[in-house]
Formats: C-alpha cells, sequence, structure tokens
C-alpha cells in the first residue's frame, strides 16, 4: 500500500484548500457556489450509497431532499425552534424514506426506477397543489439560518463553514460506511443478490438500511438547502432536480467517494455559468446527459483514473495492464 | 347525480387518453425492455404538433395523424441512433431519455413559448349527445371510441398477425429470431415508433381537453408509469384497464379532495406493489 502516502497528501491539501477557501476567493458570490456545491455533494453523495454501492438507481431523490427541506421550513414558519425543525425534519425524511424503500424494493433494476421517479413525482404534485399545506407555487420562506453554539450563519463565509463541517462529517460517514463489513456486503447485493442470499445475508434488509441511511443524508442536504436559499418551492421537488442529482453521481463517477463531489462541482459550476449567458439550463443538462452517456459512460473520476493509470503504465514501459482492478460497472 | 355522471364520463375519456399514452409505454417498456423517459415528451411534443397544425387551419384528424406520423418518424430516429447503441442496458437507456426528454421541454418551451395552447374542440366533433335524459359530450365519447379501436388493433396486431408473431419471437430471443430470417432490429425500430405515435396521437385528442403548457410531459409520465405499474408491464389489457381506473381515481380525487387529487393516484400502486407487485395482469418474471 506505498500509494497511500500520495492519496494522504492529497486529503490533506484538498483540506487545507477547503478550510481556507474564503479567504484566497475572497468574493462572497464565488463562496457561496463553494456553498452550494457542498451542499449538493452531500446529496449526490447519498444518492452514491444506492446507485455506485447498492447498484439501485433512484429518480427520486429530490422528493427526499425537499421532504425534509419542506417540513422544516414549516416548522419554522410556524413558529418552532432550529432545533424542533431539523429533528422533526430529519424523523419524518426517515419515515418517507422508510415508506419509499419498502415500496420501491418491490422492484430491483429498472422497475425499482420506475417505481421511485413515479414517488418522486407524486411528492412534486403534494408540493405543488397542496397549496394549503405547502403554499403551492408561492413556497414557504425561511426567515432566519440557525445559530450553532452562539454563531451567526448570516454572512457567506460562516455559511460555507458549516456547510464545509456537515459535509465532511457526510464523506467521513461514507467512508466508514464503504469500508465497513456492511458496506462490503451492500456491494455484495448489488454484483450477485442471489449468491449473498444463499451466504445467509439478508439482501432485503441490507438494501433497506442503505436507502434509510441514504435518505438521511438527503435530508440533510435538504435542510442545508433552505438554510442556504432560505427559501423552498416545488420547483426544488421536481424532476429536474433527481435528475441533477443523478448526472452529479454519474459525470463524477458512480461507486467512488471522491465522484459525486466531483460532479456536484462541475454541475453547480456549470449551471452558474450557463445560467449567466442563456436561460436554457435544461436543454444543456439533457445534452450533457446524452454525451456523457455515449462518450464517457464510466464517469470522468473513473475515466481519468483510467486514463492516468494507462499513461503511467505506459511511461514505465510496463505491459501488465491495470484493468483487472476495476470493479463491473452497477447494474 | 349530473356531478357523477360527469365525473364518470370524463374518468372515462381521460382513461381514454390514458391507455392512448400508455399503451405506447407499455410496448416499448413491456416488448422491448427500453425504459423510455420519454413517452411524456413524446405525447407532449406531438400535442404542439397538432396544436400547430390546428392554428394554420387543418382538420382535426388530419393533425393528429400528422402529428403521429412525425413523432413515429422522430421516435424511430431516436431508436435507431441513440437507443440502439445501448442495447440492453437499461440504466443508460434510462439517462439518455431522461436527458432527450429534458432538450424536448426545453427546445418546446422555447418554440411555443410558455403560455398554454388549448385549441377548440373542432366543429363536428362538439355538442352532445342525449342517452336516456342524460348527456354525454360527443368529444369526450370520441377519445374513448378511439382508444377502444386502438386497443382492439393493437391486440389484434400483437397476438394474431404474422408481424406480431415476429416482433413476440425477437424480443423472446433475439438471436433465435434472427437466425430463422427475422429481421429484429428493424422491427424493434418500428415498435418503438409506433408507441412515440401513439403517445403524438394522445397528445392531439388530448390537446382541446387537457390544453398543452410546458411540464406537461413531466405530468403525463409518471401517469403512464402508474398505469403500467398497475396493470403489469407488456399487458395491453393492464394498461386498458389501469388507464381507466387511474382515469376515473383521477377525475374523482381532484372533484372531492382537489388538494390530494395526486396523492390519490399513489394509493392503488401503493397496493398493487404490496399485494402484487407483477401488476393486475403482469406474469412474474423468473
Amino acid at each position: 500500500m506505498n500509494r497511500i502516502t500520495p492519496q494522504r497528501a492529497a486529503i490533506a491539501i484538498a483540506l487545507a484548500l477547503l478550510a481556507t477557501l474564503p479567504v484566497w476567493v475572497g468574493n462572497s458570490y464565488y463562496i457561496n457556489i463553494a456553498s452550494q456545491i457542498l451542499i449538493w455533494a452531500v446529496l449526490a453523495l447519498a444518492l452514491n450509497v444506492l446507485v455506485g454501492y447498492a447498484g439501485l438507481t433512484s429518480l427520486g431523490h429530490a422528493g427526499l431532499f425537499a421532504m425534509s427541506g419542506y417540513t422544516a421550513a414549516m416548522l419554522l414558519a410556524a413558529g418552532h425552534g432550529h432545533f424542533t425543525a431539523d429533528l422533526t425534519a430529519l424523523v419524518v425524511t426517515l419515515f418517507t424514506t422508510a415508506v419509499f424503500a419498502v415500496l420501491a424494493l418491490r422492484a430491483t433494476g429498472i422497475g425499482f426506477l420506475m417505481i421511485t421517479l413515479a414517488m418522486g413525482q407524486i411528492l412534486w404534485g403534494i408540493a405543488y397543489r397542496w397549496a394549503d399545506l405547502t403554499n403551492g407555487d408561492n413556497g414557504i420562506n425561511v426567515s432566519t439560518r440557525p445559530a450553532p453554539f452562539g454563531l451567526s450563519l448570516s454572512n457567506a463565509p460562516s455559511f460555507y463553514y458549516a456547510t464545509l463541517v456537515v459535509f465532511l462529517v457526510a464523506v467521513a460517514t461514507m467512508a466508514v460506511f464503504v469500508r465497513s463489513p456492511f458496506g462490503a456486503s451492500l456491494t455484495g447485493t448489488r454484483d450477485q443478490a442471489r449468491r449473498m442470499t444463499a451466504l445467509g445475508y439478508n439482501v432485503w434488509l441490507i438494501r433497506f438500511l442503505a436507502i434509510l441511511f441514504s435518505g438521511f443524508w438527503s435530508g440533510v442536504a435538504g435542510l442545508l438547502f433552505i438554510y442556504y436559499n432560505q427559501f423552498i418551492s416545488p420547483q426544488v421537488v421536481a424532476l429536474t432536480t433527481s435528475a441533477e442529482a443523478l448526472l452529479m453521481v454519474i459525470s463524477g463517477g458512480s461507486g467512488t467517494l471522491l465522484g459525486p463531489i466531483v460532479g456536484a462541482a462541475i454541475v453547480v459550476v456549470m449551471k452558474n455559468v450557463v445560467s449567466a449567458y442563456i436561460e436554457r439550463w435544461n436543454l444543456v443538462l439533457g445534452l450533457i446527459f446524452i454525451l456523457i452517456i455515449s462518450f464517457m459512460p464510466e464517469g470522468l473520476v473513473p475515466g481519468s483514473v483510467r486514463l492516468w493509470r494507462a499513461g503511467w503504465q505506459a511511461i514505465r514501459g510496463r505491459a501488465d495492464a491495470p484493468a483487472a482492478e476495476k470493479p463491473e460497472a452497477p447494474r | 347525480m349530473s356531478l357523477w355522471l360527469t365525473l364518470a364520463v370524463n374518468g372515462i375519456a381521460l382513461g381514454g387518453l390514458l391507455f392512448l399514452l400508455s399503451s405506447g409505454f407499455s410496448l416499448i417498456f413491456g416488448l422491448m425492455r427500453i425504459p423510455n423517459l420519454m413517452h411524456g415528451s413524446f405525447f407532449m411534443l406531438g400535442a404542439y404538433f397538432g396544436v400547430t397544425l390546428l392554428a394554420r387551419g387543418h382538420n382535426f384528424w388530419v393533425a393528429a395523424l400528422a402529428s403521429a406520423a412525425a413523432m413515429a418518424v422522430i421516435g424511430g430516429l431516436i431508436e435507431r441512433f441513440l437507443l440502439r447503441r445501448l442495447a440492453g442496458d437499461q440504466l443508460p437507456q434510462v439517462l439518455l431519455t431522461l436527458g432527450g426528454a429534458f432538450i424536448v421541454g426545453d427546445v418546446c418551451l422555447m418554440l411555443w413559448t410558455g403560455d398554454p395552447w388549448q385549441p377548440a374542440t373542432p366543429d363536428h366533433l362538439r355538442g352532445v349527445v342525449q342517452v336516456a335524459g342524460l348527456y354525454f359530450p360527443i368529444f369526450r365519447l370520441v377519445i374513448v371510441a378511439v382508444a377502444v379501436v386502438v386497443a382492439i388493433g393493437l391486440w389484434l396486431l400483437v397476438d394474431w398477425t404474422r408481424l406480431g408473431a415476429k416482433i413476440r419471437a425477437g424480443v423472446d430471443d433475439a438471436p433465435i429470431a434472427r437466425v430463422v430470417g427475422i429481421k429484429v432490429s428493424q422491427l424493434f425500430t418500428l415498435v418503438f415508433a409506433l408507441g412515440a405515435a401513439l403517445a403524438a396521437f394522445g397528445g392531439v385528442m388530448g390537446a382541446p381537453y387537457l390544453s398543452v403548457y410546458p411540464g406537461l410531459d413531466f405530468e403525463m409520465l409518471p401517469l403512464a408509469l402508474i398505469v403500467v405499474i398497475l396493470g403489469g408491464t407488456g399487458s395491453l389489457l393492464g394498461a386498458l384497464v389501469g388507464s381507466f381506473l387511474i382515469g376515473f381515481l383521477y377525475n374523482f380525487g381532484q372533484a372531492l379532495f382537489p388538494d390530494l387529487a395526486y396523492v390519490i393516484l399513489f394509493l392503488p400502486m401503493l397496493l398493487i406493489l404490496v399485494l402484487r407487485p407483477q401488476g393486475l395482469f403482469g406474469k412474474v418474471v423468473s
């Protein structure tokens, strides 16, 4: 494992860059974009647990994300405190996720995706049509940001740091999760569900717990989102959001920890850049989807790693191909 | 009493529309196993084509058929040049069609603006028929009649013709079908084109009733999904029963609990998934 040292160095550099970002970026507009990237990265990481490690592709994650956001926003608007609102939101999201999971796990593969898509759209329908509850198209304002330990989060750098802390906890949890025996059994259910059953694993339960885990972090991302925007509307629940999250996972490379983070950065930056010039974000989003699927189906991070390794091998002049290390693509 | 009857007629009419939408989806998803997330987009794009032709003064049926023909060509091209490269790979197919759906949605917004288009019901289909003292709007009845004709036509085509037998053979075992001389690849393009055409035809039929507006695509797509989940994938009878069930439920739901109409659709899906995950008329896939 002599590769660990450069890896650790890279992580240390990345952490240092992230921690000092407000200093070297300066402008609060860019700090806010960094916060957005981190928020979406948490959602993408959560979705990646399913897409990358469980082999279950969900197109309903915007529903879970917004479930938490809406619950918290409604409770805050009703005058409850931040702690109560956030905790309730996460509990409600977990409960919704459990319902999602029980239904969607009646199928795997494409059936799973279709069911999550239908349920996500139904949650959109609630947010949009049940105006008495959700204020419909007008959305809900969130008047204040919380002040954990008495620290105000009202300006861009302080909110960035709060988001960064949550993001790092999320990454750390994911890293532990993936390396844990549970994570290994999850990838086992992805690759060989029948053999896992034969070995005595409860495949359904493993998948169910993975979905709950994913739902929890989607909920956390939803909370960050409403505190960042101080507003939530049915647009957040739309299929576009689920699709964007999926694009982040896939463009970065599913089944890796770094992939969804890079994907989130790519999508958020692109969205901001594109929106500055033209109004046609959905068009661009669709084109990127088609281009990535057609030309780089494994995602940018694994693709780059593959190219880098190939290049390294070529320089060293070794003939043995490293292709065997690449895990089978999840289906 | 008349409220209930109106709701029932509307429910049947929406069911007819949903069948036009979901029968194509059922062909593409059930037979060819392509999870086509562009299906709602085909419906919307077809509807836009139709209203454009109607606005230029064309006959309603000419507009509907022309729009269906145009969508068949577009669908065929999409299958041949984009989806064909991903044959058998469902996840990439989903993502590709999802990307395509976003593109179609945005292009439609660009070309037809964000305002809803609602063509007038064509003259010869206006009015009501009176049966036993009750009034039925003709246009709604026509939608149902068209749906029933299409249902019978599709059933005959798939189950009773040589072409249908070839399609089924191609689906069951493509390599062997090829060996005995069936041009599976062309057949698949044909089926996809047919599914797209049906969606477009449904879109035009629905335009005077639902109107056409941005977002219609992703509003119709889950309905098609729910219908197919309810009826069972690949079952035309299932799609028919599911369509009318959802059509009724949606209309009654909207009248009785307007805020929750969309949620009520979720209930039969929930029941079916818990009790009979293969759908009402679906076969158990081993």
